[in-house]
């Protein structure tokens, strides 16, 4: 229904009305709308409009220093790039096998990655929307007005970030862009001291993210005409999946469900990615668009992150979560759930899971060993995938024999969702903008659908382009200090 | 209604070629946030829905310029806010995306969009709604004066905190040792 949405046939006599930038979400993306004379929408799509160029200019460093550069892709979830980075050098040094203090002492920096990010975006991004309606004054849509008129909701969110934040600060030495995990290992376990620091909190943050996924059970229930249709787009799913089938974030391999939930593929090692996943390059927007190669760019398509790992997976490893997951899936009536804002229920689930491992985790002795490097046979190519807070996340190396990196391909969370998303924001402009005069309310009910999925709009810019035109830049003096690019 | 005792000081942040970090260190000043609202209130911001920057007494940008867009909204930040401050790494200096400085673009569009593995054909995004690339990337204050810099990748919480506090009492910003760092 709504695919045509991507392009219509005579923009030039279109009317364009542009949402730029996207606000409340992490990085930098601009939608634009096409809307003929009688205001009903002819083209509709996320630009992801931003370029690093990362995968090019990390050729020729040395591999140990990719696990701490790859991070400043991006600030909201860094940990997952650093440990992604690092899962793929453990190749390079040979480590087949972490050392049991090593691999814990990274999963609690993980898993404390994704409980400040999925606090972050429920709390701090998206709460203003589902609290206080997507149409509402714009004014208090941010946290301050939360804070304003649900003080304990906002205080909370703020909390269990910090939590999270402390656990990666204690892992990794600081709280943002660390150093933890290096090739083999890790540089530091944790002290006694460290461990009942975290320790003293645990308990509670895991009350208070029980309350969170009441919470966000409750928007469902008051109103399910909305959360089950909102931004829906019937697709595949994919995630990393451990052992017997149970939700891993930090390990595991591919599994695959089609839009009905059977099983599309599973148990692919990640090395074998490439066999599975193809990418699109579409001329407006730097993110790629990846598709099962099997099914083709038509009917490829799928989902990642919190809706589509918590429906993947045959359970949850830690209890109260998986009594939530259990809900969520008998909520769903039998079938999966595709619409948008299902990803928040998810997305508590998950951040439940994260403060349910991190208390267990903390019980385990291991976490204050002293073995923190594992070694072997020298390697040449490495594959790192994580379960990321957005979804999936592949790095991929080649490594030459003077230790230089000579290949990156990086597949990021957000992109894995570019189609989904494109999708979402189609059905959201058709239903609710269609045919009407546009307001800043009726624009924000497409914002609302892109928050949904935790664009890391700021990752997916790691891919570089350019435009045919040239512009002179000048400073305040008249001084040409820079000229863009023709054709480079 | 009676009028506020005092004005709040009005604050608008970006993001420009930047990671998020530093936005998400400002973040890290945690439960200190609810009483930072008293003393400012945020204009255009991410965190905020304000799209256009308005009149502000304080303009915080994170990023340096990596491309013509970034360059607009820097200036419309300088005209618009009194005092301007670069945060981070990639303010301050280019940072990380200023890795690819020694490379051509055109170079690294081919890498991206034609050589890496898995594309299934290869394509140059050219739409006029992307903005244009600048060949390098630049640090701020070299296209608008800047009034204060903090350095680190990312100034931490707390550093973040007592900048803007001396800045809200009137000072100039002083990070002083523990909180200056440049990692
Ligand atoms: S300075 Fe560091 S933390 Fe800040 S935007 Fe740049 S890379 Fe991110």
């Amino acid at each position: 229904m709504s695919y045509h949405l991507e392009t219509a046939e005579h923009p030039e006599t279109l009317r364009r009305v542009a949402i730029d930038p996207v606000s409340r979400v992490e990085g930098h993306g601009k939608v634009t709308l096409l809307l003929d004379e009688a205001n009903k929408v002819q083209q509709v799509r996320l630009h992801i409009v931003e370029f690093r160029g990362f995968e090019k200019f990390i050729q020729g460093r040395p591999y140990w220093e990719v696990p701490v550069m790859v991070q400043r892709l991006c600030g909201i979830c860094p940990v997952s790039h650093h440990l992604a980075a690092a899962k793929a050098m453990d190749a390079i040094v040979g480590a087949k096998r972490l050392t049991p203090t090593a691999e814990k002492v990274r999963r609690l920096m993980h898993y404390g990655q994704i409980l400040q990010s999925h606090a972050l975006h429920f709390f701090h991004l998206c709460s203003p929307d589902l609290l206080f309606g997507f149409g509402s004054d714009v004014g208090q849509r941010n946290i301050v007005g939360v804070a304003a008129r649900h003080p304990e909701t906002a205080r909370r969110g703020v909390l269990i970030r910090k939590f999270g934040q402390e656990a990666i600060r204690i892992t990794a030495g600081k709280r943002i862009h660390g150093t933890g995990a290096i090739p083999g290992g890790v540089n530091k376990s944790l002290s006694v001291e460290e461990r009942d620091f975290l320790l003293k909190d645990a308990y509670q943050i895991v009350a208070w993210c029980r309350d969170a996924v009441r919470l966000a059970r409750e928007l469902h229930e008051t109103d399910p005409a909305l959360y089950n249709s909102f931004g829906i787009f019937r697709s595949h799913f994919m995630s990393l999946i451990g052992a017997n089938g149970a939700l891993d974030l930090y390990d595991g391999k591919l599994r695959a469900r089609d839009d009905q939930g059977a099983i599309y593929f599973d148990d692919v090692a990640q090395s074998d990615y490439e066999k599975y996943i193809q990418e699109e390059v579409k001329p407006w927007s730097y993110m790629k668009f990846p598709y099962f190669r099997t099914l083709g760019n038509e009917h490829g398509w799928y989902k990642v992150g919190p809706l589509a790992r918590v429906q993947n997976c045959d359970s949850m490893p830690t209890p109260l979560a998986d009594a939530e997951r259990r809900e969520f899936i008998d909520y769903a009536g039998g079938s999966p759930m595709h619409a948008a804002l299902g990803y928040h229920w998810a997305r508590m689930i998950e951040m439940l899971h994260a403060a349910e491992t991190i208390k267990d985790l903390l019980h385990d002795p291991d976490l204050l060993g002293s073995e923190l490097m594992a070694s072997g046979e020298r390697g040449f190519e490495g594959f790192g995938m994580i379960e990321a807070p957005r979804g999936t996340l592949i790095h991929h190396y080649r490594v030459d024999e003077n230790d230089l990196v000579s290949m990156c391909n990086l597949i990021v969370s957000t992109t894995h969702n570019n189609q989904a998303m494109n999708e979402a924001i189609r059905h959201v402009a058709r239903r609710y903008l269609h045919g009407r005069e546009i307001t800043e309310g009726l624009l924000n009910h497409i914002e609302v659908a892109i928050r949904a999925f935790d664009p890391c709009l700021s990752c997916a810019t790691h891919a570089l382009g350019k435009m045919p035109l040239v512009v002179e830049l000048r400073d305040a003096g008249g001084e040409l200090v820079h000229q863009l690019s023709r054709n480079a | 209604m009676s009028a506020p005792a005092k004005k709040k000081l009005r604050v608008a942040t970006t993001s420009l070629a930047g990671c998020f970090g530093c936005h998400m260190s400002f973040l890290d000043i945690d439960e200190r946030l609810f009483d930072l609202v008293e003393l400012i209130e945020f204009d255009r911001s991410p965190l905020t829905d304000i799209k256009e920057v308005g009149e502000c007494d304080l303009g915080i940008i994170e990023g340096g310029l990596c491309n013509a867009e970034n360059v607009h909204i820097l200036r419309e930040f300088r005209a618009r806010c009194k005092k301007l401050v670069a945060i981070g790494a990639c303010a301050v200096n280019g940072g990380l995306p200023a890795q690819r400085n020694h490379l051509k673009l055109a170079e690294i569009l081919e890498e991206v969009y034609h050589t890496s593995p898995g594309i299934a054909q290869g394509l140059i995004p050219n739409d006029p709604e992307l903005p244009l690339p600048l060949n390098k990337v630049h640090p701020l204050h070299e296209v608008v004066k800047i009034d204060w810099f903090i350095p680190g990748c990312p100034p931490s919480g707390d550093a973040i905190w007592k900048a803007l506090t001396d800045i809200v009492a009137g000072r100039d910003p002083e990070l002083g040792f523990g909180l200056l760092h440049y990692d």
